[in-house]
């Protein structure tokens, strides 16, 4: 194992994160601020209570998730497709470094930052409502399983695109609609059953389903269901890793 | 002693049969055998598209060949990538380098990657040499030109490689910054490292390289020890200046390539570096046919005027 340079990049890639600190710290505390006077004021003045817990204080694990996932997709994909981009990659392919090493580091690296910033949203969501969490391990369980996975899946989308546009358009038409439909301000059982049903398709709902259930203890799928899914995410991303520096697709000519 | 011996005998790499098609079916190396030795300077000729930066970027790992084999110092580059990896440092072509970071942190990043201990007394030794030290805390993007190049060359001796690559160092390098190059390229061979460098400044495998091999199409054309190559294939020119203008070339002169300048002033000679002798007789029968020389010069071809030539006689 070349600990060494799986430390030389996580560092690396942390030192770009401090430089950007400030962008990337305001915009989910300006988010999620903007979301409590919103929703939490406008609509949780109608909606009281969901499954027993105020409604203000119900939407922050969703909140809390729906940043988790945009920062750590967003990170580990602009990670792995500056270096290719700008052709330093070169340096990497070149390197006495094993693709486990290299995912480790990106991956790492991006995850790291999307915890900070998760947890970072959660100390401004505490500033607005009374938040409790019931199972805090588990809590925190979540927070890095969906880092790491969502991180994977960003260093897939980062290593697939070809363009900045590519680098924004999954993000964009997949993981946002996907979180803001998988139950991040509502319970799906306030859905007509129809919809409930279509929306158990969309893995996220497990996401936050689990991680609202180490808040609170309320969920609206089984917590084992929940956890299952969020470790089928991880290994279909590592499968999909480990085929990507099998076959060298996009990495080498 | 006497492995010793046999285990620096051997190349430090070994290219056997090495072709490479790119996916666009872009033929870009035709089966490709060569071998550097240990401790030498060698470069490779030949015009752009040639296949240079190919043959280097399988030879580190960045393009999978379509076939044969690599090693560097007894490991093969795929199965032993580790080992053969580390031994090799990589200047490439382009300036590729992360702009926003610092001078620092991109060297160090470098040296980590090789899997190397952070040595900043190391690091700080390099940057001097290059006469980048006073930089070390700057954004790469506010480097010169020249400067990105040192770093480039800085960030390849990070991890003390003991084969450097050099794919057209001195490319869109002004004069001054050139010669920096070749004098850093002899410390680092006078250090014990292997040195390739590719280039299509004929004037500098001239000047530097033990050993040059030209490549042309993806094949490789030739491998020659530099002097040897120049003797063989090198021509002389000797030009004698003639005191009095004459009319035609004696009879008596017929058994030597000679010709006689239009204005009839001058008499040339061509001759092989490897012929001996042929001047000093040439001298002599001038003088016995009557024919006085007031002056004369020779005149050697260069390592251009080989490869042009080489180049043109490829199919
Ligand atoms: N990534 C690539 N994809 C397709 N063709 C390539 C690629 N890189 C180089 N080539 C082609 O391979 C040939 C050799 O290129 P290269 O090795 O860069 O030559 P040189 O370094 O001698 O100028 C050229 O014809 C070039 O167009
Ligand atoms: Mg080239």
């Amino acid at each position: 194992m070349n600990v060494q340079a799986i430390r030389a990049i996580y560092q690396y890639e942390m030192a770009r994160t401090r430089r950007t600190l400030l962008q990337s710290v305001v915009s989910p505390v300006l988010s999620t601020a903007l979301y409590f006077i919103v929703f939490g004021s406008a609509i949780g003045s109608r909606i009281s209570h969901v499954s027993g817990v105020s409604y203000g204080a119900f939407i922050v694990p969703g909140l809390i998730m729906l940043n988790l996932l945009t920062q750590s997709i967003s990170n580990a994909s602009f990670g792995i497709y500056f270096p290719r981009f700008v052709g330093t990659i070169y340096e990497i392919l070149s390197a006495p470094v094993s693709a486990i090493e290299i995912v480790i580091a990106y991956v790492g690296a991006a995850a790291t930052k999307s915890i900070v910033l998760g947890l970072i949203t959660l100390a401004t969501a505490a500033l607005f409502v009374d938040i409790r969490v019931i199972h805090p391990l588990w809590m925190i369980g979540f927070l890095l399983l969906t880092a790491v996975t969502f991180s994977m899946f960003g260093f897939v989308i980062g290593i697939w695109a070809d363009s900045f546009e590519k680098l924004q358009l999954i993000p964009l038409l997949i993981v946002t609609p996907l979180t803001f439909l998988g139950g991040s301000f509502y319970s799906i059982h306030m859905l007509p059953p129809l919809w409930r049903d279509v929306t158990l398709f969309n893995p996220v709902v497990y996401l936050i389903s689990g991680f609202r259930w180490s808040f609170y203890g309320i969920s609206d799928v089984n917590i084992a269901i929940s956890l299952g899914m969020t470790l089928v995410f991880l290994c279909v991303c590592l499968a999909i890793i480990t085929w990507i520096f099998k076959t060298g697709y996009r990495l080498k000519t | 002693m006497r492995t010793n011996r046999a285990i620096t005998m051997l190349p430090i790499i070994h290219v056997s049969h090495v072709s490479k098609t790119y996916a666009g079916g872009q033929v870009a190396l035709r089966d490709v055998s060569l071998d550097i030795r240990r401790g030498e300077i060698f470069a490779l000729l030949g015009r752009n598209g040639a296949g240079k930066t190919t043959l280097i970027s399988i030879i580190c790992g960045i393009v999978t060949p379509s076939a044969g084999k690599i090693t560097a110092d007894g490991h093969d580059i795929e199965r032993e990538y580790r080992a053969a990896r580390s031994l090799i440092g990589l200047v490439p072509q382009e300036l590729t380098i992360d702009f926003f970071e610092s001078v620092w942190a991109t060297v160090s990043l470098s040296r980590g990657l090789f899997g190397k201990k952070p040595n900043p007394a190391y690091i700080e030794k390099i940057l001097r040499e290059l006469s980048l030290w006073e930089k070390k805390d700057v954004q790469v993007r506010k480097l010169s030109g020249g400067m990105k190049r040192r770093l480039m060359i800085a960030k390849a001796l990070s991890h003390e490689p003991q084969i450097l690559f050099l794919d057209e160092p001195t490319a869109g390098v002004d004069v001054e910054l050139r010669r920096d190059m070749w004098q850093l390229v002899r410390r680092l061979r006078d250090a014990g490292t292997t040195i390739i460098l590719t280039t299509h400044y004929l004037e500098e495998a001239e000047e530097m390289a033990d050993r040059v091999g030209v490549i042309d199409k993806g094949e490789l054309i030739l491998v020659e020890d530099k002097k040897e190559l120049m003797l063989k294939l090198g021509k002389k020119r000797l030009t004698l200046i003639l005191a009095a203008p004459i009319e035609e070339i004696p009879a008596t002169l017929s058994a030597y390539p000679l010709t006689l300048s239009p204005d009839k002033r001058e008499l040339v000679y061509h001759y092989d570096n490897s012929e001996h002798g042929g001047v000093a007789a040439l001298l002599i029968d001038l003088v016995k046919a009557g024919v006085e020389v007031k002056d004369l010069r020779t005149e050697e071809s260069s390592l251009e005027d080989i490869f042009v030539s080489l180049i043109r006689r490829a199919p």
